[in-house]
């Protein structure tokens, strides 16, 4: 069953960035890649629940800022030490400028 | 919320236990001290960003310096040897391999210094292999040095505890402790094994890879020695493994600086960390981790950009020492005094323009809180 919850303006993330995003006790991090596409992830890295909104991001991949451990960020893959276990995705849709993500 | 008391006579209760898997770790984990939330200087998002921006340049450039005069050196060594003249020019490729190699090491592991991952990769394989430090195990290590900055019984590198071990500190400038311990790990963990404290921090699946390189590292010191014995010259073990000795000084004289004589269980890097302006030779060597304050707040900006970091927030930290003298004048007596008086630490004044240490961190009768000076 979907949830889809509206997350944020279209023109409140920058190309090749990230925002933090919370709702009720829940924290995620919305992504604009550098090909304009939008996606949506856990807020917190999986290594030591640090908010991943103050990384990095390059081409697919976001980077913590705490110890520098990657994901990409489309599939939630773990890609580099000392991340090793997967972020949750969330389904997401751009409507009138803005974005959206299924919560469920 | 969680109340730390940090009051002397609470620690004097608890002796100092840097065993990580001792009580005052277990201590740090109940009350929140590990694992915490750290004070950051507030840095607007767009400026933080374009710090973080990652190049191939500046590594490209300074590792190819970096080598470059290593082959160099030793060539020249190498072609001068058994005379005297060979001295000097082995001296500078020692600095280069068993000093030049820590912050490769340190640089390469935080993936920060190229943008290009498999450069990252590749000289962090390089350095970790010079300076004896198993890349996975000393991967792990670093994160909690992160995540619990001298945190006693949590960080796995706080080099040096308290009391000071002075002479433990003489004989690492020619790095016999760091290297005894390092051919124990190795030995150890090319036999199947890893320490109590490794299992601590390395997570299970990466733990065969300790194993694996080790016993790759093993095959080379044994085809050096071997070497060295069919010859019946010392020259390949000045070459390989002799060098993280007779070079390891600098690193050790910088490396001491980063915290030394500062406060522990604290969670505010102004305190705990300390900036030193130095030299370019220095800066090179040490690849700009003199802005170490700086680093620890913002690990992900690479050591290129550190300059920049520091301009920009200079006027929220503690007065940089102007040079590596000055760092010891500061330091050196602090050890001193911790011989007789465990809590004593260097309290350092921030600048009016900063934002005020979070009191309860280091107001205790020995220390009395920081002013602005
Ligand atoms: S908290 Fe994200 S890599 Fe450690």
């Amino acid at each position: 069953m979907s949830e889809w919850i509206d997350a944020c303006a279209v023109d409140d993330v920058e190309e090749e960035d990230l925002i933090r995003f919370d709702h009720e006790g829940r924290t995620f991090a919305i992504y604009r890649s550098h090909e304009n596409a939008f996606y949506a992830t856990d807020g917190l890295c999986t290594h030591e629940h640090v908010h991943l909104a103050d990384g990095l991001v390059m081409d697919h991949i976001i980077e913590c800022p705490k110890h520098n451990g990657r994901f990409d960020y489309r599939s939630g893959e773990a890609r580099g030490a000392p991340a090793c276990v997967k972020l949750k995705t969330y389904p997401v849709q751009v409507k009138s400028d803005r974005v959206l993500i299924d919560i469920a | 919320m969680t109340v730390l008391d940090f009051s002397e006579p609470a620690r004097a209760a608890r002796k100092r236990d840097y065993e990580l898997t001792g009580t005052a770790g277990r201590h740090a984990v109940e009350t929140g001290l590990a694992s915490a939330e750290w004070y950051h200087t507030d840095v607007p998002r767009k400026e933080m960003k374009a710090l973080m921006q990652r190049s191939d340049g500046a590594a490209i450039r300074d590792t190819a310096v970096w080598l470059g005069a290593m082959a160099v050196f030793a060539t020249g060594a190498v072609l001068l040897w058994p005379s005297a003249w060979a001295i000097p020019l082995f001296l500078a490729y020692g600095v280069l391999y068993g000093s030049a190699t820590d912050s490769r090491w340190h640089e390469c592991g935080h993936g920060t210094a190229f943008k290009t991952r498999w450069m990252n990769d590749a000289v962090y394989q390089i350095a970790s292999f010079m300076i004896m430090r198993n890349p996975v195990t000393w991967r792990w290590s670093h994160a909690r040095h992160h995540t619990d900055t001298i945190i006693v019984g949590r960080d796995p590198e706080i080099s040096v505890m308290r009391p000071p071990d002075l002479a433990r500190l003489v004989l690492n400038v020619f790095g016999i402790v760091d290297v005894w311990h390092a051919v124990i790990d190795m030995a150890r963990n090319a036999g199947g094994r890893l320490s109590a404290a490794e299992r601590d921090f390395i997570p299970p699946q990466e733990q065969p890879k300790v194993i694996r390189i080790a016993r790759i590292w093993v095959a080379i010191y044994a085809a050096t020695g071997a070497t060295a014995i069919a010859t019946g010259s010392i020259l390949p073990l000045l070459l390989i493994g002799g060098p993280r000795l007779y070079g390891a000084w600098h690193h050790v004289m910088t490396g001491l600086l980063q915290h030394g004589g500062l406060a522990e269980d604290v969670t505010d890097h102004r305190l705990n960390s300390r900036t030193v302006l130095m030299n370019p030779v220095s800066r090179f060597i040490y690849w700009n981790m003199n802005y170490h304050v700086e680093h620890h707040m913002f690990p992900m900006v690479p050591y290129h950009a550190l300059p920049r970091l520091h301009a920009l927030i200079g006027h929220d930290l503690p007065a940089p020492n102007p040079s590596i003298l000055d760092g010891y004048r500061e330091m050196l007596p602090a050890f001193l005094r911790q011989l007789r008086h465990e809590d004593y630490f260097i309290k350092r004044a921030l600048p009016p323009t900063a934002r005020p240490y979070r009191a309860e961190f280091h107001a205790t009768p020995a220390n009395p809180p920081a002013t602005a000076e």
